[in-house]
């Protein structure tokens, strides 16, 4: 079997897919790729099912030994590994592919042509962080077995994705308790604090007033802004919970996910409320980039 | 029942804003309707509501909506199984740290708070916030009990809770704000089990002392 050895394990880094589906009843969130568009584009640049296991990589990367040929592809941000984004890339047996700190936003993904082969727990290979359920943070002398579930030829080099811009705007369509709060999140910045995670991307700002209300635990969606009772708004990412009892004025929309996996603490947004049939729109476009490549 | 976009790619269905077992019974029979249709991703039952996930590139919200009303009334035939678990309890001591606090904040014995605890049938209301914690109805009033102003950091797995007038089991290692009176070796959680979780929605339980319980 094909494999590739953990020389260094970066600072959270882990195996992801798109997701573990169809559990929240049971209180298990989906996890999966912070941003799934980056390795749904990386697996479809190396042949492989957009599904397929890759590798996630938080602000600072892995250093890789291969110990067979491989093809790969880097996508995200530009972990300073001196090799292209967006692209196949040819491995030769017993290389190292060494990615260092973040020159971009958060996450960089590796796909390997083959997939990463992982165990399906509960349906999917993704490690829930904060759980373990379905594995924990790579490693250092991890070895990963690379599968054979490659299905077409690489594709040749992408330009990035075009709206690429990590940074400042996060659009949003109102959230189930929006009237508590009219339009308080949208009148200032918002700063990513340090206690971000996985969980939940923690912002400080301007209190929001809206949070004093009662109301009992309900259902939450992934992206959901929360506002716990000290008014400091919560944004709800992968492997959140699957119920709360926090009231939420909004809801980062779909084409956006992946600018949640890409921001990093001390960065600022603010928040556009955009109507459904725009959010539905611009995933629209997304997609149609992603099955262009 | 009111139905409204939680986000662009979920609908947030409310029976109700208070809790109840009417309403309850509900959420029961449209999260089990709703279960493995195509296009819908997750189900997220809670007290009153379920929020139903869905891919916004197979279904749209209007779909949904029709799929949701059509299923909530055929739903309210639905007689799903019934099913009483037992839960062993290893009541105070190291188990139940807050065994005491509790039984002072009722006024009663610790024995008494056993007893009680003990007597009452609960129904799991909803199965959610982190992997598989079942939040129970039937608490019996004297038992409810504020929860810690600062949470603990770690609760251990097994920990049987009381927060405010709910009951509750912590099936993992986690942080946590509740009152730990007692603790199970059930696991609740298992992730090749077939379903993962011991406890599901609608289903009765009742607390076993355990032989020898030490305080």
């Amino acid at each position: 079997m094909n494999q590739v050895r953990v020389i260094a394990p970066g600072l959270e880094s882990s195996i992801q897919d798109l997701g573990r589906f169809g559990w929240a009843h049971f209180g298990v969130s989906a996890a999966g790729a912070a941003d799934a568009l980056a390795l749904r584009a990386g697996n479809l640049l190396v042949g492989n099912a957009e599904n397929a296991a890759g590798l996630e990589m938080t602000l600072m990367g892995v250093e890789l030994e291969f110990e067979s040929a491989a093809v790969i592809a880097l996508t995200g941000s530009d972990f300073g590994s001196g090799l292209p984004l967006w692209t196949p890339i040819e491995v030769p047996a017993g290389d190292r592919v060494r990615c260092a700190a973040t020159r971009g936003g958060a996450r960089c993904y590796l796909s390997v042509r083959g997939g990463i082969e992982a165990p399906k727990i509960m349906g999917s290979a993704s490690a829930h962080l904060t759980t373990g359920v379905g594995g924990g943070r790579l490693r250092k002398g991890d070895v990963l077995a690379i599968g054979d579930a490659a299905i077409r030829r690489p594709r040749k080099a992408a330009r990035g994705f075009p709206y690429w811009n990590p940074a400042t705007t996060l659009r949003v369509t109102p959230g189930p308790q929006a009237e508590w709060f009219g339009e308080e999140i949208y009148r200032s910045a918002y700063t990513v604090s340090e206690e971000s995670s996985r969980m939940g991307l923690r912002l400080r700002g301007q209190t929001l007033t809206g949070a004093g209300g009662h109301m009992i635990s309900e259902g939450v969606s992934l992206g959901a802004v929360q506002a716990p009772p000290d008014g400091q708004p919560i944004i709800l990412f992968v492997d959140h919970q699957t119920t709360g009892g926090y009231p939420k004025p909004a809801n980062v929309i779909s084409a956006d996910f992946w600018r949640l996996g890409q921001m990093r603490p001390r960065d600022e947004i603010r928040f556009e409320c955009v109507t459904i049939d725009q959010a539905l729109r611009f995933l629209q476009e997304q997609e149609e980039w992603l099955y262009s490549l | 029942m009111t139905i409204r976009p939680a986000s662009d790619r979920a609908l947030l269905v409310e029976f109700d804003r208070a809790i109840s077992p009417e309403a309850n019974a509900r959420v029961r029979s449209l999260t089990a309707a709703l279960a493995g249709l195509r296009g819908i991703l997750n189900l997220h039952p809670a007290f009153a509501s379920v929020l139903v996930e869905f891919d916004p590139r197979l279904l749209g919200h209007d779909a949904v909506e029709a799929l949701v009303r059509e299923r909530a009334s055929a739903a309210l035939e639905t007689n799903a199984e019934e099913r009483l678990i037992e839960i062993p309890v290893r009541y105070g001591g190291d188990d139940g740290p807050d065994l005491e606090d509790v039984a002072r904040h009722a006024s009663l014995a610790a024995e008494a708070v056993i007893k009680l605890h003990s007597s009452a049938l609960y129904t799991v209301y909803f199965v959610g916030f982190a992997t598989c914690f079942p939040y129970l109805g039937g608490l019996p009033e004297a038992l409810a009990t504020p929860r810690l102003a600062s949470p603990r950091k770690l609760v251990p797995a097994g920990s049987v809770a009381i927060g405010g007038s709910q009951a509750g089991i912590y099936p993992l290692a986690s942080p946590g704000g509740w009152r730990l009176i007692g603790r199970t070796p059930l696991a609740l959680f298992d992730v090749h089990g077939e379903p993962p979780g011991l406890l599901r929605m609608g289903d009765r339980v009742r607390f076993v002392p355990m032989e020898g319980w030490a305080r």
